[in-house]
């Protein structure tokens, strides 16, 4: 009894807790390879601009980073679009490969700015230590956790319902079957490249306000979490929101459930490792089934 | 005055010139087949029509204006709407949502047309909330088309409507195009299979080369012993086996 609650206390939780955040993540990259065709090298510093934008607008107001996080979301859309416009809009024609380069020089460009801005030491968005919440006696769940799981469920939600239920939304995912095909249809391709980026921009933001909540600020935290997302697109089959969703949450449990010690006293995987893991499953995704797990099945 | 009328457009990709001059029209209420051997352009003269390529002389005209080299997205809102002969409907998108899609620049309720393409295609209305990727060939050419329908277009453009469809298929594919043309819809379509392709249509013309090479009715290109001989004789051979 007592090892099952150890279990979920401190293996299932975070792990639930850290796929949330992979999978806010995982979606926008896998939107933007479904539908600007490109890996977004620069979608992990996408993350760390919104925490940024948080934590100073924390030093301004007393209010809680989740309700601060709309204001934060907003910004990163901002500065999201303008590089759009600047530097992703005039190789929209170009091969693949100039664009993740271009991708690539951004990354290294914003994360340099947050440097130069913010400084290289590390902050955090909530102070002091938080007191786990006990259910049922045994049962520790400690608040944020829960806050981080319930915010990623509605995002998950809001997503669920700007492609399934909205014009733009649909127009996304005929986009990223084929964009040749929405031109002809007379889709506004232009618009829903500027969606994609407001949903992509949005969810990174969230995604790394609930990795600061849950841990620190610093300014190689996004970068930090950039495999993890690709394993997760590529898991649940790249351009497939829901398949990176799934891919997300399958991540983060691996990682944090193969430090158990599933056999003996010993940690199965040194935690050291864990960065590994999501890089292994990565490497056999791509060699066992490239185009993801839920083959077949579209969305 | 004609739907639709090329004159002497001349162009193709980037350096590759196709087209030498080729002229066409299409009359209100018209099935227009163009046909010719491989290679003879005539994709890429329905690619003209719709800003695919450059041109770099001679005019396309939609009901009188002008609209040569303009870009896809504008031709579709003038009411023109083409079928590529492949990757024609959005697979993982429900047959509805393709619709919906083919509507897009629709501002007004489209509701009534979409119950309209249900009646013309009673299998899509039974397969609505499947992903159109699940459905089979004929299916999937149905909804290619009711998404091009959505919009009401003054003209269809397809380009092999069948192409890589069994033959029980195609005779299914020619009866859609004759339903579509009876709504008023003119169409101007390329097709590999000239023989069926021309007994349904009004007027043919063959291409060789990139220039117009025979024109006529669809019964007198099918009389006509030179084109015979020289197009239909593989186009019927190909059918029949």
């Amino acid at each position: 009894m007592m090892a099952l609650l150890e279990f979920i206390n401190f293996y299932l939780i975070p792990g639930l807790v850290l796929g949330s955040i992979y999978a806010l993540g995982a979606v926008g990259i896998t939107l933007t390879f479904g539908i600007l065709r490109f890996a977004n090298f620069a979608h992990g510093e996408t993350m760390t601009l919104g925490v940024y934008f948080t934590w100073t607008l924390m030093q301004i107001t007393p209010l809680h980073p989740l309700l601060i996080l709309p204001i934060a979301m907003l910004l990163t859309v901002v500065v999201v679009l303008g590089i759009d416009r600047a530097f992703y809009k005039p190789f929209r024609a170009s091969p693949t490969i100039m664009v993740v380069m271009a991708s690539f020089g951004i990354m290294l460009m914003v994360r340099s700015v947050i440097q130069f801005i913010w400084g290289v030491q590390l902050k955090s968005l909530v102070q002091g230590i938080q007191r786990p919440m006990v259910l049922f006696d045994a049962l520790r769940i400690s608040p944020k956790h829960i806050l981080i799981m319930i915010s990623a469920v509605v995002l998950v939600l809001a997503v669920h319902f700007l492609l399934s239920r909205t014009k733009i939304g649909k127009a996304m995912r005929a986009m990223s079957d084929s964009a040749e095909l929405a031109q002809l249809t007379g889709i506004d391709t232009e618009k829903v490249v500027r969606t994609t980026w407001i949903v992509g921009a949005s969810l990174a933001c969230a995604a790394g306000v609930f990795l600061a909540i849950d841990t620190h600020v610093e300014t190689m935290m996004g970068f930090k979490l950039l495999l993890p997302m690709f394993a997760a697109a590529i898991l649940g089959g790249v351009g497939k929101p829901y398949g990176a969703i799934a891919g997300g949450l399958i991540i983060g449990l691996i990682e944090e459930l193969s430090s158990y010690p599933w056999i003996g006293n010993e940690p199965l995987l040194n935690p050291g490792y864990k960065a590994g893991v999501a890089f292994a499953i990565m490497v056999i995704m791509l060699l066992w089934r490239p185009n993801g797990l839920f083959r077949g099945k579209v969305f | 005055m004609s739907v639709l009328s090329l004159d002497q457009v001349v162009g193709g990709y980037g350096d590759t010139q196709i087209l030498h001059g080729v002229s066409m029209h299409v009359d209100p209420g018209e099935i227009v087949v163009i046909i010719g051997p491989n290679g003879a352009g005539k994709s890429t003269a329905m690619k003209a029509v719709f800003g695919l390529l450059n041109l770099t002389a001679g005019s396309v005209h939609l009901d009188g204006t002008e609209i040569t080299n303009m870009p896809p997205e504008k031709v579709v809102r003038q009411g023109v709407c083409y079928v590529p002969q492949t990757a024609n409907i959005f697979p993982s998108l429900t047959v509805e949502e393709n619709l919906e899609m083919g509507a897009y620049v629709r501002t007004d309720d489209f509701g009534p047309r979409m119950g309209e393409i249900y009646q013309l295609f009673p299998p899509l209305y039974e397969k609505r909330r499947l992903a159109a990727g699940t459905l089979s060939g004929g299916q999937r050419q149905m909804v290619a088309m009711g998404k091009a329908m959505m919009l009401e277009p003054k003209i269809l453009l397809l380009d092999e409507p069948t192409a890589g469809l069994s033959p029980k298929y195609r005779g299914e594919i020619f009866s859609i195009i004759r339903t579509v043309n009876g709504t008023g819809t003119p169409i101007l379509m390329v097709e590999q299979n000239a023989k069926q392709a021309l007994k349904i249509a009004n007027r043919g013309y063959v291409l060789v080369d990139g220039k117009n090479k025979f024109e006529g009715g669809g019964q007198a290109l099918l009389d006509d012993p030179e084109v015979a001989e020289m197009f239909l004789g593989g186009g019927a051979q190909k059918s029949t086996s």
